[in-house]
């Protein structure tokens, strides 16, 4: 039987005193994929913000519990330790940092281990290869300058070197073309296959990214919960129809 | 005078959030050494003056400048405008002069091992072996260790203690000592005229191109003494030649000062770029004059960079003289606790075709105080004439500070001015964004320091970048908790 590896339960969130994500559940296992949608502001981002330890989000209630491990007391360097990973939607330019140097200070941090600049730059160099990423970025500053797709393929350059267990990722397809798409989801898909624990919430509104990523689940969000749920399938259904009649019989089955 | 436009502002900023408290871990010096071959009582007169030159066997109208600079000194009045108290300074409590040995070491084993155990403290010898360039090395007052690579002594580049020069080229001495910084500039360019020892004499020949940077270690090493040095470098029409100073010191409780006139010329077509870290014990005064011509074609680049000391003023100043020169000040300051770094740049353009840049960055933590002051002119009837201001400020904490005073004054309608000045503070995401990635929060606010004034340690050669590096991850790595 497969282990759980994430587990939320009863979670509420508040940024800045508004209530954002609340009573939120859900159970992910290891080797899953699930696809969160949903209108924009359901809270989707939130909720990958949160799990990965975003001092702006406040946890009111719950827990969250990652390898048996309740993590909400944990910084986020310490999640990511603990293997949690959150590629991010706009990723953040940092002036002046060398992306290589970058790159490698978080390689040495989160498996706190030593490793000299020629084995490193060994590793990272199969991984722009994989990617279709020029070498030249490896010396400029951290997505300073980077195109939308850029960026989005050097966070996948960072969740392949940091590998780790559970991968959040925060609208990756946008800004991403085909081709782009396509070699990201199947780097993602490598992962799978080569870490036995290694599962992926994958935050979008496209239906093309989970063609390739083909997932377990697929959930609705809406006012920072989960209220439908289904399999791959499902997503087929979401494109044609959208979100309200989701959100209307919803609605309706609520008890007030 | 038309004045088409004057612009004179001043911003003070402080940030009310404050992160979390911090503490400091300082960068701290322990060794010294105390056995001094000669060494003078406190206090400065006549007679200190007249010994002083006696003691270097130096030539009357030496004697006589530093006379006329000593009446000069007790006539100024102290500044009173900057960021801190001058007023301090006590000058009777100060030894003006100090030397280890009478004699010059060429080679490192002559070197006294006192003073070498000082220095490998500071990775001098590892230095020395990584450039292969000529090392003169500051021990208090006069050089101790210096040697020049062959290269240079081929090409006929001199490279020598100022007492040095002065002795062996006493003419090229005679006509630039003092031109570029007036003995009566300002009180504290007096008081090194006065009682100036050490420093580096440099000449490169016409046409001569040095790629190996030149290097000078200064160091301040005994309680309450004064450093004075006093440096003059001269290129020759075409030439190139990079100065690399560097400095460190032991701390100590009482106050000390450190009163340097660096005088730069950079004659047609020649470029000089002089670079400099200083990481002084935040006990001490630096006030430095730091001045350079450039005539026709010529390229004049400062490179400044600014931690420790109790109070560092400094203007490093660019004179446009000649039709097509260049001018460029690059600067870093680190403001820590109990710490103020009041430091800028001056350009002033007095001919056509000129071009000035000036870049300044500066952080402030625990309490620091740090203000970008500076100064460009450009005079009235000069054609084609750019100047470029940009000063960005980090401020870690709602105790520190930061203040900016640019003075533009532009006589000339033409002119291209432009000034652009941010304080900001470490952003919140950028912070989260490299923790998500493993990273603490104490490397993750390095790298983004280190990151901020990456323009500035381009610039400086490997091992001083690494040095430097290494000085900003003891300044703030633990520095967050």
């Amino acid at each position: 039987m497969k282990k759980l590896l994430l587990s939320i339960n009863n979670l509420s969130v508040n940024v800045e005193h508004k209530k954002i994500l609340s009573k939120f559940k859900l159970d992910i296992k290891e080797q899953e994929v699930h696809a969160i949608m949903g209108p924009n502001g359901s809270g989707k981002s939130t909720l990958a913000y949160t799990i990965m330890g975003h001092p702006k989000y406040q946890v009111t209630s719950g827990k969250i519990i990652f390898k048996n491990k309740n993590i909400l007391n944990l910084s986020a360097d310490k999640r990511a330790k603990l293997g949690l990973f959150l590629s991010f939607q706009t990723p953040l330019e940092i002036p002046g940092l060398n992306y290589f140097s970058f790159l490698r200070n978080s390689y040495i941090s989160t498996y706190n281990k030593k490793i000299s600049v020629l084995e490193f730059n060994l590793l990272v160099k199969k991984q722009t290869k994989l990617l279709h990423i020029d070498d030249s970025f490896l010396s400029r500053a951290l997505n300073v300058g980077f195109s939308g797709g850029e960026k989005k393929r050097a966070e996948i350059l960072q969740l392949n070197l940091l590998n780790p267990s559970l991968a959040i990722l925060d609208e990756t397809d946008s800004g991403l073309d085909v081709d782009s798409l396509k070699l990201v989801c199947k780097s993602i898909n490598n992962l799978k296959k080569e870490n036995p624990n290694f599962s992926v919430i994958v935050i979008t509104h496209h239906k093309k990214i989970l063609d390739f990523l083909k997932p377990d689940f697929v959930h609705v969000m809406n006012e920072g919960e989960i209220i439908k749920s289904g399999d791959k399938s499902f997503a087929n259904n979401i494109e044609k129809n959208g979100f309200t009649k989701i959100i209307d019989e919803y609605k309706k089955l609520k008890p007030k | 005078m038309n004045r088409n436009k004057i612009q004179k502002t001043s911003t003070k900023s402080s940030l009310k959030t404050i992160k979390k408290a911090t503490k400091i871990e300082k960068y701290n010096f322990l060794y010294s050494t105390n056995n001094y071959k000669v060494k003078f009582d406190k206090g400065l007169s006549e007679d200190v003056i007249k010994r002083i030159s006696k003691h270097k066997n130096e030539p009357k109208w030496m004697l006589d400048f530093r006379l006329k600079s000593y009446k000069k000194f007790l006539k100024k009045k102290t500044p009173t405008w900057g960021v801190g108290n001058l007023k301090e300074i006590d000058y009777n409590n100060i030894t003006y002069f100090a030397s280890i040995d009478s004699k010059e070491n060429k080679s490192w084993k002559d070197v006294p091992s006192s003073v070498k155990k000082t220095f490998d403290r500071i990775g001098v010898p590892k230095a020395e072996q990584a450039f292969l360039a000529g090392v003169g090395a500051q021990y208090d007052s006069e050089v101790v260790y210096h040697r020049i690579k062959e290269e240079f002594e081929k090409k006929g580049v001199v490279f020598l203690s100022m007492d040095e020069g002065l002795k062996k080229y006493p003419k090229l001495v005679k006509k630039y000592f003092g031109s570029v910084v007036p003995l009566d500039d300002n009180k504290f360019a007096s008081l090194n005229s006065a009682v100036w020892s050490g420093g580096s004499f440099v000449y490169v020949p016409k046409n001569v191109k040095v790629d190996t940077p030149l290097q000078a270690y200064f160091r301040i090493n005994s309680a309450n003494m004064g450093q004075f040095e006093r440096t003059l470098i001269i290129a020759d029409k075409n030439s190139k030649i990079h100065y690399i100073e560097g400095c460190t010191a032991p701390k100590y409780s009482s106050q000390s000062l450190h009163a340097a006139v660096v005088e730069v010329i950079a004659l047609e077509g020649a470029t000089i770029r002089y670079s400099t870290i200083q990481n002084w014990a935040n006990n001490i005064y630096n006030l430095v004059t730091k001045r350079a011509f450039a005539y026709k074609n010529a390229t004049i680049e400062w490179v400044d960079g600014n931690l420790g000391s109790k109070l560092t003023m400094k203007y490093p100043a660019i004179y446009l003289k000649g039709e097509g020169s260049r001018g460029e000040v690059l600067s870093i300051a680190i403001a820590s606790k109990n710490q103020m770094q009041d430091a800028g740049a001056k350009i002033i353009h007095e001919a056509n075709n000129t071009t000035g840049t000036i870049v300044s960055k500066s952080i402030s933590k625990d309490g620091g105080v740090s203000a970008y002051r500076g100064l460009v002119k450009i005079g009235a009837g000069l054609k084609n004439t750019k100047s470029n201001v940009k000063c960005d400020a980090i401020l870690m904490d709602s105790k520190s500070k930061t203040d900016t005073y640019p003075v533009i004054i532009v006589d000339e309608p033409t002119a291209e001015v432009s000034h652009e000045a941010t304080v900001g503070r470490i952003g919140e995401e950028q912070l989260f964004y490299l923790m998500s990635r493993g990273i603490e929060e104490s490397k993750a606010v390095t790298l983004i320091i280190l990151g901020f004034i990456s323009e500035f340690s381009k610039q400086i050669p490997l091992e001083f970048a690494v040095e430097l590096n290494r000085l900003i991850e003891m300044e703030f790595e633990n520095s967050v908790g």
